[in-house]
């Protein structure tokens, strides 16, 4: 009897050898990093983490990574995204750019011996500094993607704050993605030592162009002992971008971080945030906003892993979704055995603006310590008529009664927003999605 | 000097008629009672006149400066100069009271002008300021959140204040004495009182006759089973109070 005829599952294909490594002075660490990449499977839906997240639309055989000074001849830096998101002076600027970077500085806190530099430059600089951190973080068998990212990153940014250094200032750094069929891959890797501070924002951003261009990110945190970090990031990537990033934090004891995603842009993004908290006392918050329109889609994986005692995580992802947008927000607190005294939260809120909009919300907890308070919530709810039916009663027409109600849905998260021109930045994108 | 006149109001709630061919007239400048027992029809007719989705409108007609304000979506009835203070106004988390109130005062300046840049900063923050301290009200009331949290006290002077900022000129009052104590009741009067004017035409639906003591009606019309069966002065009140509406029930025949 003949057998059922089987489509033969399309696995998405990328184009990368070993001969593309660049040759720089991470050539060992490369070479490790694309060693897991060839190991570790392409996603596929069969993986727990990628169910919800199909990727196979992507084209990866046609795409291509930049050339040296490649910018040069794609659309440059918008003069929007020029201006500094932040109120404040910048202590520094970096813009990643295809085949390129630009950078300014502040002398006095290279003096203080900070350190703001492209991944290149501090590989032949600061060895000794970058290795300690550098796969550390996000180990390249994190996934294809994080093994990709650093194996093959092109741009990279590394941060290094010295014990005790307060960096009032803050530093921010753009990642610059213009172009179709291209490949994009930058690694950040941002270390603040014992005692230091910083507030570092981070934006991504390209045009909206046709085609396909692929993102791949690894960022990887390390706050010493007694560490401060507040950390913005804002994506908001052109509608062809396919964007997939590993993220993660590592705090020593005491450590703090303030950590913002925004996730506005993309045609599909997957990306992985999580914090670690491996110091006795460390406490993270982590706020996410993503508003996904059009067919965008919107995975984000995030994890709280508490490995010590009296540590604190709470997690807050709120999101909107119109048109056919989707989101997926998958959390896991994890508490180990010896981590007593927990307290780990998180929440995912999500606001259907349309009857074909869909958001899936998991949460997660793993919890093997005993003495612990952890809790979760996950919301999925649409604009409450009889709200909308009372601004209009007071003369506010219906759209700008439902984007009011959208703003104010969101207003917690923005006030953990310490920059008055992110949040300026997420409120266009709410005015432009909701249109 | 514009009038609201209400003709042979029929409305439904799903398949159940509520309002029955209700007539009213109510001019700028005086102050009208609607009185009645429960389920008689009083929040339907504010709740319709404001032009709420649910109340469907099957025969009648409602004019306000020569339009038939019934084939209006709510805010441009707003914009007309109608208002609501709602019996349950709702919460709106995230939006605070002072944003909400200088959008819809935009959104009023807009419509009348679309080239409108909206009211000064300075100018509406000063307008507010005055406005709560006449409903005294603490000025920490403008960045909270709308509504959110706050007690039946204070949703109800929330609700004045929004009158007294947007400066409508008929405005409905649905049952806002319930759930006051005295002393709140007694504030939310005297702001009613202080916008009184030749300007503005003011409906207060009540179940009790005790707001009426504070904010004296010029008129009073007793409802029942969806129309108005009475209407006479302050006294009507008054006799309500005495004899309850059985005398009325035995009337009609309701």
């Amino acid at each position: 009897m003949a057998q059922p005829k089987r489509r033969p599952r399309r696995e998405v294909k990328l184009p990368f050898t070993v001969a593309m490594l660049p040759q720089d002075d991470l050539a060992d660490f490369r070479q490790q990093a694309w060693a897991a990449y060839e190991r570790l499977p392409m996603p596929h839906r069969k993986m727990e983490a990628w169910r919800r997240t199909d990727i196979r639309g992507l084209r990866g055989e046609a795409l291509r990574l930049p050339e040296e000074g490649a910018y040069r001849n794609l659309p440059p830096v918008p003069e929007a995204l020029s201006h500094p998101l932040v109120d404040a002076a910048h202590g520094g600027e970096m813009t990643l750019l295809p085949g390129s970077h630009e950078r300014t500085f502040d002398e006095a806190l290279a003096a203080q011996g900070v350190i703001f530099t492209d991944l290149r430059t501090a590989a032949a600089e600061h060895p000794d500094l970058l290795r300690q951190v550098l796969g550390k973080i996000v180990p390249p068998e994190d996934g294809k993607f994080a093994a990709l990212a650093e194996a093959l990153s092109q741009n990279g940014i590394f941060v290094y704050v010295p014990p005790g250094v307060q960096v009032e200032a803050p530093l921010h750094s753009l990642a610059w993605g213009p172009g179709v069929g291209l490949a994009h891959i930058d690694h950040l890797v941002i270390w603040v030592d014992k005692g230091a501070a910083l507030t570092y924002v981070h934006e991504s951003a390209s045009p909206d162009e046709g085609g396909q261009t692929l993102h791949v990110g690894a960022v990887e945190i390390l706050l010493g002992d007694a560490a401060r970090l507040h950390f913005v990031e804002l994506q908001s990537w052109g509608r062809h971008v396919w964007n997939f990033t590993h993220e993660r934090a590592h705090l020593g004891r005491d450590a703090t971080l303030e950590w913002i995603f925004g996730s506005l842009g993309s045609h599909l993004t997957k990306s992985f945030t999580q914090v670690r908290l491996a110091g006795e006392g460390a406490s993270a918050r982590v706020s996410g906003f993503y508003f996904a329109d059009g067919k965008q889609h919107l995975d984000h994986d995030t994890r709280q892993d508490h490995l010590a005692p009296h540590t604190t995580s709470d997690l807050l992802y709120k999101g909107a979704l119109t048109d056919y947008g989707r989101s997926v927000w998958r959390g896991m607190i994890f508490v180990a055995p010896e981590a007593q005294k927990t307290d780990g939260y998180q929440a995912n809120r999500n606001l259907l603006l349309s009857d074909t909009a869909r958001a899936d919300s998991i949460p997660g907890l793993e919890i093997k310590a005993n003495d612990v308070r952890c809790t979760h919530g996950a919301t999925i709810g649409k604009v409450d008529f009889e709200q909308k039916f009372y601004l209009q009663s007071r003369g506010i027409p219906a759209d700008e009664a439902e984007r009011l109600i959208v703003e104010g849905f969101f207003d917690p998260i923005m006030q953990r927003i310490p920059f008055e021109g992110v949040r300026a930045r997420f409120r266009e994108a709410i005015h432009a999605k909701m249109g | 000097m514009s009038e609201l006149v209400i003709r042979n109001l029929h409305v439904r709630v799903g398949d159940k008629e509520i309002l029955k061919g209700l007539d009213l007239t109510l001019p700028q400048g005086e102050v009208h009672a609607i009185m009645g027992p429960n389920g008689t029809g009083k929040s339907t007719l504010a709740y319709t006149l404001m032009g709420h989705p649910n109340y469907e409108v099957t025969e009648g007609e409602v004019i306000f400066k020569g339009q038939n304000i019934l084939e209006l979506p709510p805010e441009e009835r707003a914009h007309l100069g109608i208002f609501l203070a709602f019996q349950y106004p709702v919460a709106i988390p995230g939006v605070s009271l002072a944003n909400f109130l200088r959008a819809a005062i935009n959104a009023k300046r807009k419509a009348l002008n679309p080239d409108d840049e909206g009211i000064p900063i300075a100018e509406f923050r000063k307008l507010l300021m005055d406005k709560m301290r006449l409903l005294n009200m603490d000025p920490s009331f403008a960045g909270r959140y709308l509504n959110d949290g706050f007690s039946g006290g204070e949703k109800k002077r929330a609700e004045i204040l929004q009158m007294a900022m947007l400066e409508p000129e008929i405005a409905i009052l649905d049952e806002t004495d319930s759930g006051l104590d005295i002393d709140a009741l007694r504030i939310v009067s005297e702001g009613v009182n202080a916008l009184r004017g030749p300007d503005l035409g003011v409906l207060v639906i009540t179940h009790y006759q005790r707001i009426l003591r504070y904010i004296q009606p010029d008129k009073v019309h007793i409802m029942m089973d969806g129309r108005i069966v009475e209407s006479g002065g302050p006294e009507l009140a008054e006799h309500l109070e005495e004899h309850g509406y059985d005398w009325l029930r035995e009337r009609v025949g309701a």
